[in-house]
């Protein structure tokens, strides 16, 4: 025991006090949090249209209205000609433009197929299609209640179901709380060994009556605990952010553990293969893309191609993520919770056994 | 008296951030003709001061004039070699020499020329299509002297050509830059071995930054003539009289030759047994004084001989079992035998060293023995303990001290001292007495909190003894301890080594410095994977002057040399 204590504290030592782990252990997660809460935003706010209104009615004028009461545009803008429409696309001060026609609201009133002109910069394909949908979300609105009257067409109502505004940010503090865990522990244990064989404190180390497994748990634990604590972050930002958390603690943290360990045992394999900390830098990196990418996080992985969809069961971010996102917004229950959670241990399993393994191989 | 080369005056370097001048007011000269000798220990400022001569660094202040001009003026007449040279591993010595031709923009007409001399002068002709990594230490320094000499300089700055060479290997080198310097060229030769010092003409000794000697070597052991003395033919173990003699007051310096002890006195030496108070049978004889003991007397004298730190060890009654036991141990790597059949068996209270040239197989039947390569063959136990059935035990044992310092640079000295207490499986209290002792022991007491690596090299060293002992082990692993060290920390690291050893200890010291050699009370030779000689230090010096008749009084270089060179005679006419 007193062994086994002394490589943990040791090992907790050797992250705090070298710079260049501390910048590893704080800079990025912090950075991630602000920069993918905000910046990967989904939404589109803050984006100019502008409108060429040839028809002059009061149904243009509606649609106008209501677009500038929505809080996704900042200004809505009108034009005088079709010159002044194509130069402000072109240069990028609107993002789309509205072109009512003569005929418009004539249209709209006799119920004719009333048609609105919508021009949208395609350099921007993400944003303007948002946009799009935004602009005739709204105009079919306003022509519905125009004609209502007359005809008895109802509409299909939608309702999203655990993330009622369709807000991105339920969305995306659950799943950084996932990418985030799985770039801190990857690069933090791949360094561990990394750093012993370059600095030369690996043979020291080796000659010591520490046993393998007492140096491998020695070095897996510290950052275990910063992987557990980093994505406790998450839960802890939730309400600052307004994202509800509605499941269990408990299970969030057993997940998250777990989770850790598998992503452990992956940077731990790194870093027994690697011989200098760059080679383990480098090693992590190249494991981190692909886990963050076949997640689901970037896209659904019934999106994929069929034949890279077995590849996804040995990515651990890939069971977190979605027993993240449960925990947080749909209070999974605990069976869903274990489908999801016996693949991790497992992984935890084979990757630190596979590590351990490693490491004795290498060990000359 | 040549033409001067390179010259410097007042100089000052202050690197930012860094507590202590780097270099202190340094006045130097570099003419053709000679060898100027640069030497100081390590972190004495050589290879500062020699990056300031090829203008890698600006100086802080102080005015420096190189061929003539400023630093950096004529490129082309500079040859310089750095520590760790740029030879690309990748090329052979062609391509290297090629490749240096090119840089140093030597005309395509003279390269066959250039290259036939270089090679012939550094006797590599043989291997020109081998590649740069495959090279020996030795012959990785010839080439990338040769590299240097392209184009014939007319300065030459070497940063410790010789660190990591064999002795052997060493002399060739010298021999080279001799005749260099007879071609006319100016020589600037920086090193940590003190006896290369003896064989320049002019020495520039630096300690801490500081000049502490200028001039020929003669002037700083004339200071110390007549105070020098070698006792022989005593009684009793070597050890013991050597911490009682170091114990005396006139008494400044003093090191183990083989069965004799070798004194530096404060004042004219005292050539009396009576006066020494020694047994009936003892010899005092004056000896020639060494440019190291010009050293230690600038210095103000090495360390007293009784360690603190042996004095608080535990007795090790080792009975009559060996301490380190070797059974045909050998390592294979593919189809290259690194260690071939090494056999040996040291009892308890006795320093062994292995000594040989760079890759000649004694690092690894060292790592062997302490577990950190598996045998192909034979089996190996550290204090009864086998190494193969019970290497926890065996590593519980044995106390080891790598060459480099390896202990967490990051880690504070006491986190390093909670560490290395933990991992050795101390329990709380006795953890707590062990570091505390180690503390007043080594006088950590000022740095706790200071990370390890940022402290002076002498304090590293006493650090990484303090760690490595801290669990009071019976066998000690030492792999070239003192290389680079200054001569009285390297005294004071001696002292607690005999004293652990008069307690019973035991110490396998790998090395190729030859005054560690000295302290040893048997030595294997290992020489291409083998094991060729054995025995105590005068035993060998004896062997050597059998098979090498001209050898007078010999030293343990010497006796290495005529070994090595026996055994290749040897293996050639086998052949």
């Amino acid at each position: 025991m007193e062994r086994l204590k002394a490589i943990i504290v040791k090992e907790a030592w050797a992250l705090l006090r070298d710079p260049r782990a501390r910048i590893t252990l704080f800079v990025p997660p912090l950075v991630q949090l602000l920069l993918f809460s905000f910046a990967a935003t989904l939404e589109v706010k803050n984006a100019d249209v502008g409108f060429l209104d040839l028809s002059g009615g009061v149904q243009s004028v509606e649609i106008l209205r209501r677009l500038d009461a929505s809080n996704n545009f900042d200004e809505v803008r009108r034009l005088r000609s079709y010159e002044e429409l194509k130069s402000a696309i072109d240069r990028q001060e609107i993002i789309a433009a509205i072109v009512f026609d003569q005929q418009f609201d004539r249209s709209v009133l006799s119920s004719d197929p009333a048609t609105l002109g919508v021009i949208l910069d395609g350099r921007r394909i993400n944003a303007a299609q948002i946009v799009s949908r935004y602009i005739s979300e709204v105009a079919s609105s306003v022509g519905m209640e125009a004609t209502s009257a007359r005809t008895m067409h109802q509409p299909s109502i939608a309702r999203s179901w655990f993330n009622p505004n369709l807000d991105f940010i339920w969305f995306n503090i659950p799943a950084l709380a996932c990418i985030i865990v799985s770039v801190s522990a990857l690069s933090i244990t791949a360094q561990s060994v990394a750093r012993e064989r370059e600095l030369g404190t690996f043979d020291q180390l080796m000659v010591s009556p520490l046993r393998v497994h007492e140096i491998l748990i020695g070095k897996i634990i510290p950052p275990f605990l910063v992987a557990v604590l980093a994505g406790m972050v998450f839960v802890v930002a939730a309400p600052i952010y307004g994202v509800p958390f509605t499941g269990s603690i408990l299970l969030f943290v057993l997940g998250l553990s777990f989770y850790a360990l598998a992503l452990g045992g992956f940077g731990m394999f790194v870093s027994s293969l690697s011989t200098t900390q760059q080679q383990a830098f480098l090693g992590s990196f190249v494991l981190t893309v692909p886990i963050v990418l076949l997640s689901g996080f970037a896209a659904p992985i019934a999106n994929m191609p069929e034949w890279l969809q077995p590849l996804t069961y040995i990515i651990p971010a890939r069971y977190f993520l979605e027993m993240s996102l449960g925990i947080f917004l749909k209070d999974m229950p605990l069976s869903d919770v274990l489908g999801l959670l016996w693949p991790l241990v497992l992984l935890a399993i084979a990757t630190l056994g596979a590590s351990a393994w490693l490491f004795r191989a290498r060990m000359e | 008296m040549g033409e001067t080369v390179a010259s410097i005056r007042d100089l000052t370097m202050r690197f930012g951030g860094a507590e202590d001048d780097a270099l202190k007011g340094i006045d130097l000269a570099v003419e053709t003709g000679q060898i100027t000798g640069l030497v100081g220990p390590d972190g004495a400022g050589k290879t500062t001061l020699i990056r300031i001569l090829a203008n890698l660094l600006p100086p802080t202040e102080g005015s420096v004039v190189v061929l003539g001009g400023e630093p950096g003026t004529n490129r082309f007449d500079l040859g310089y070699m750095p520590q760790r040279f740029g030879l690309y591993e990748d090329l052979s010595v062609i391509e290297n020499l090629t490749l240096y031709a090119r840089m140093r923009g030597l005309p395509q007409s003279e390269w066959d020329a250039a290259f036939t001399r270089l090679l012939d002068f550094t006797d590599l002709a043989r291997f020109k299509s081998r590649l740069g990594g495959k090279l020996s230490g030795g012959m990785k320094q010839k080439l990338g002297l040769a590299c240097a000499l392209v184009r014939t300089p007319k300065l030459l700055l070497l940063d410790e050509p010789s660190v990591g060479v064999d002795p052997v290997s060493r002399r060739e080198l010298w021999a080279m830059v001799e005749q260099l310097v007879d071609e006319g060229i100016g020589v600037l030769w920086s090193t940590a071995y003190l006896d290369e010092a003896e064989q320049c003409e002019v020495v520039y000794l630096l300690n801490k930054g500081e000049l502490l000697f200028a001039g020929n070597p003669s002037n700083l052991t004339d200071e110390v003539a007549g105070r020098v003395a070698v006792v022989t033919g005593f009684e009793g173990r070597r050890r013991e009289l050597l911490t009682r003699m170091l114990d005396r007051d006139d008494v400044i310096d003093g090191t183990l030759q083989g069965r004799s002890i070798r004194l530096l006195f404060d004042r004219p030496a005292a050539n009396d047994a009576v006066v020494l108070d020694l047994d009936d049978g003892s010899q005092v004889e004056p000896a020639r004084p060494r440019f190291e003991d010009g050293f230690i007397n600038r210095l103000g004298g090495g360390p007293d001989g009784t360690s603190e730190l042996a004095r608080r060890y535990r007795m090790i009654d080792g009975g009559d079992g060996c301490a380190i036991e070797a059974k045909g141990l050998t390592k294979r790597f593919g189809d290259f035998t690194a260690a071939d059949n090494m056999d040996f068996a040291i009892p308890y209270g006795k320093i062994y060293g292995l000594l040989g040239p760079n890759g000649a197989g004694k690092s690894t039947t060292f790592k062997m023995l302490c577990g950190l390569l598996t045998p192909t063959e034979g089996s190996g136990a550290v204090a009864g303990h086998d190494l193969r059935t019970a290497g926890p035990e065996a590593r519980r044992s044995l106390g080891y001290m790598a060459q480099k310092f390896s202990l967490y640079g990051d880690l504070s000295v006491r986190q390093n001292l909670n560490f290395f207490a933990g991992a050795y499986g101390l329990s709380r209290g006795e953890a707590r007495n062990a570091i505390d002792s180690t503390i007043e022991v080594f006088d950590l007491g000022g740095d706790l909190n200071r990370s390890a690596g940022e402290m002076p090299l002498g304090y590293k060293q006493r650090l990484s003894l303090a760690c490595a002992v801290m669990h009071q082990p019976p066998v000690l692993f030492l792999d070239e301890p003192t290389s680079g060290v200054d001569p009285v920390a390297r005294r004071e690291f001696w002292t607690h080594i005999n004293g652990l050893v008069e307690k019973g200890a035991t110490v396998l010291v790998t090395t190729h410095f030859m005054e560690e050699a000295e302290y040893c009370d048997d030595i294997s030779l290992i020489y291409r994977s083998q094991l060729i000689a054995q025995g105590t230090p005068d035993e060998l010096k004896r062997r050597a002057q059998v098979v090498a008749p001209r050898l007078q009084a010999p030293t343990m270089e010497d006796a290495f040399i005529a070994l090595v060179e026996d055994r290749d005679a040897a293996v050639e006419k086998a052949a």
